[in-house]
């Protein structure tokens, strides 16, 4: 497993970078009582290694539904979903971390023991992911939280344990499904800059659903715009904007131009 | 639900600190006094009661008149208590042991809740009261039919409660876990069980109450010891008091296994400090 702390290589388009998600017309049509409902319509995207792309759209337009067919729990009806490749080995139970909106800590099991359930789940050895679980939750500021419940957190604590649990199994992409839409407008500015700090330091790839538009340009390297539901790709561009990144970078007018054209994308 | 992130609610400081003998007496006195006293008050009021209405002993006698029939030998007092303590925590044990069997069924196997519940809730409504002349029948006089009429009465409401409280499971939770390749053993023994204890424990704390309604309703049927026939046998005597004693050694049966249980609940179930 990679030290968390080596340094970020840079995100900048290299050329001959292989993208280490691949969707090409991803189609998916939920059957339920013989009335189909079509969920994603056609969605194209390409994530490299190591890029925090956004999923950004309105609510209910399939965005959960994009991350789940990702993680495995969905099939597609049409169109190519490929992750991994040559010299990427990729194990769809090993290499994939979920965060929720809910944290959806187990209320008996203390922080630690809660940050642990992916190891145990995959049969990872014991020792060595006690170490890591605790050198993740130093790095998302629970030091000093693993023999907590969730019970005697915040709501931002209990989130910010929840990230550190999709890490702990050092999965090769990270699926974020709109983690801090349940919390308040400071937490969650905070916890933006957080994952911004834990994303430079442990180099993964991250696929970040939201409905939030500025949230979605200030994490993004790239930004996915899908229309309402059935979700259709309606644009995808780089944020050309350097990391790291402060709060004061929503009044650079840079910033305002990529949130105006996902307004003017969403027929804002 | 989100605040400070800083903060930490100090709603489990309570349990750790205070040290020396006379502050954890004092604690105790703090918590179980008003429970000690309103058990005193009600004695003194029934003492009153008595006393002052004039009430005749075969209606009913003092509390010290019941308490003395505690020494008279000829009741043999710890060999009823014991049949009945049997049937009551056998029943129980039983009931505990199949409901919750039968639930981890039920969660494994769709098809076995569809076609056996509904026959389960049906075999539930007729009064259990009224079979007892049938086992009786079936099983003959004694401790094990009386344990029967006790599990059967008491057994539903614990496989009710815990079959809801496996179901009780975050959609989103399951997919964390399937994502990660997880098998229905794990999902079961990691969420899902541990998940369903707060119902399970609900369910055990109705079933405390059932399970003493049987052993005794059983003994009233029929059977040759237990606190249920010393009653009845002391009916015809008109020894109310004995009556009496036989009440309360069966509410004492009957409040040691829900005491059993809540030590059992508490061992096993983390509870938010908040809500105590």
């Amino acid at each position: 497993m990679p030290a968390l702390s080596e340094p970020v290589v840079a995100m900048d388009e290299a050329p001959d970078v292989r993208p280490i998600i691949r969707m090409r017309g991803v189609k998916k049509v939920y059957r339920t009582r013989g009335e189909e409902f079509l969920a994603v319509k056609d969605v194209t995207l390409d994530i490299n290694e190591g890029e925090l792309v956004t999923l950004v759209g309105p609510s209910g337009c399939g965005k959960s539904t994009v991350l789940k067919i990702l993680a495995g729990l969905h099939s597609h009806d049409d169109g190519e979903v490929e992750i991994g490749g040559p010299g990427m080995a990729f194990d769809a139970g090993r290499d994939v971390g979920m965060v929720f909106q809910q944290p959806l800590l187990l209320k008996w099991r203390r922080i630690l023991e809660n940050v642990l359930l992916p190891a145990e789940i995959l049969g990872l050895p014991q020792n060595e992911a006690r170490d890591r679980a605790r050198e993740l939750l130093d790095m998302v500021g629970l030091a000093g939280f693993e023999d907590k419940y969730p019970y005697e957190l915040s709501g931002g604590m209990q989130q910010r344990a929840a990230i550190a649990r999709a890490f702990v199994h050092d999965p090769k992409i990270v699926l974020m499904d709109e983690p801090f839409g349940a919390l308040d407008a400071l937490t969650r500015e905070r916890m933006n800059l957080e994952l911004l700090r834990i994303w430079s330091a442990s180099k993964k790839t991250i696929l970040f659903v939201t409905h939030g538009i500025h949230e979605a340009v200030f994490l993004a390297t790239r930004v996915a715009v899908l229309t309402a539901g059935p979700a259709r790709m309606a644009d995808t561009f780089a944020v050309d904007l350097p990391y790291p990144r402060e709060l004061d970078l929503q009044n650079d007018p840079r910033f305002g131009t990529y949130t105006h054209r996902i307004y003017s994308r969403l027929g804002l | 639900m989100a605040t400070d992130q800083q903060e930490i609610t100090s709603a489990n400081s309570g349990r750790r600190n205070g040290s020396g003998i006379a502050e954890v007496v004092g604690r105790w006195l703090l918590r179980w006094g008003p429970a000690i006293a309103g058990h005193v008050v009600f004695i003194a009021a029934w003492w009153l009661v008595v006393v002052w209405a004039e009430i005749p002993a075969f209606i009913m006698p003092t509390p010290w008149a019941t308490l003395q029939t505690l020494w008279d030998p000829s009741y043999h007092w710890p060999h009823h208590i014991a049949i009945t303590a049997a049937e009551v925590f056998g029943g129980y044990a039983l009931a505990v042991a199949v409901g919750i069997g039968i639930a981890m069924i039920f969660c494994w196997s769709r098809g076995a809740e569809r076609g056996a519940m509904p026959v389960l809730v049906t075999l539930n409504m007729i009064p259990k009261v009224a079979m007892a002349p049938l086992f009786i029948v079936w099983l003959g006089y004694g401790v094990f039919p009386n344990m029967v009429i006790a599990f059967t009465i008491s057994f539903f409401p614990i496989l009710l409660t815990t079959s809801r409280g496996l179901k009780e499971v975050e959609p989103d939770l399951l997919d964390l876990v399937k994502a990660l390749k997880g098998s229905r053993w794990q999902i079961f023994c990691k969420i899902q069980l541990p998940g369903a204890l707060p119902y399970i424990f609900s369910g055990m704390k109705v079933a405390t109450v059932l399970a003493v309604a049987g052993a005794i309703v059983g003994e009233f049927m029929g059977s040759s010891g237990g606190l249920g026939y010393l009653m009845q046998s002391r009916q015809g005597f008109l020894d109310t008091a004995g009556m009496f004693m036989g009440v309360i050694l069966v509410s004492i049966i009957g409040v040691a296994l829900y005491g059993l249980v809540l030590l059992l609940e508490r061992w096993l179930v983390v509870t938010d400090a908040r809500i105590e």
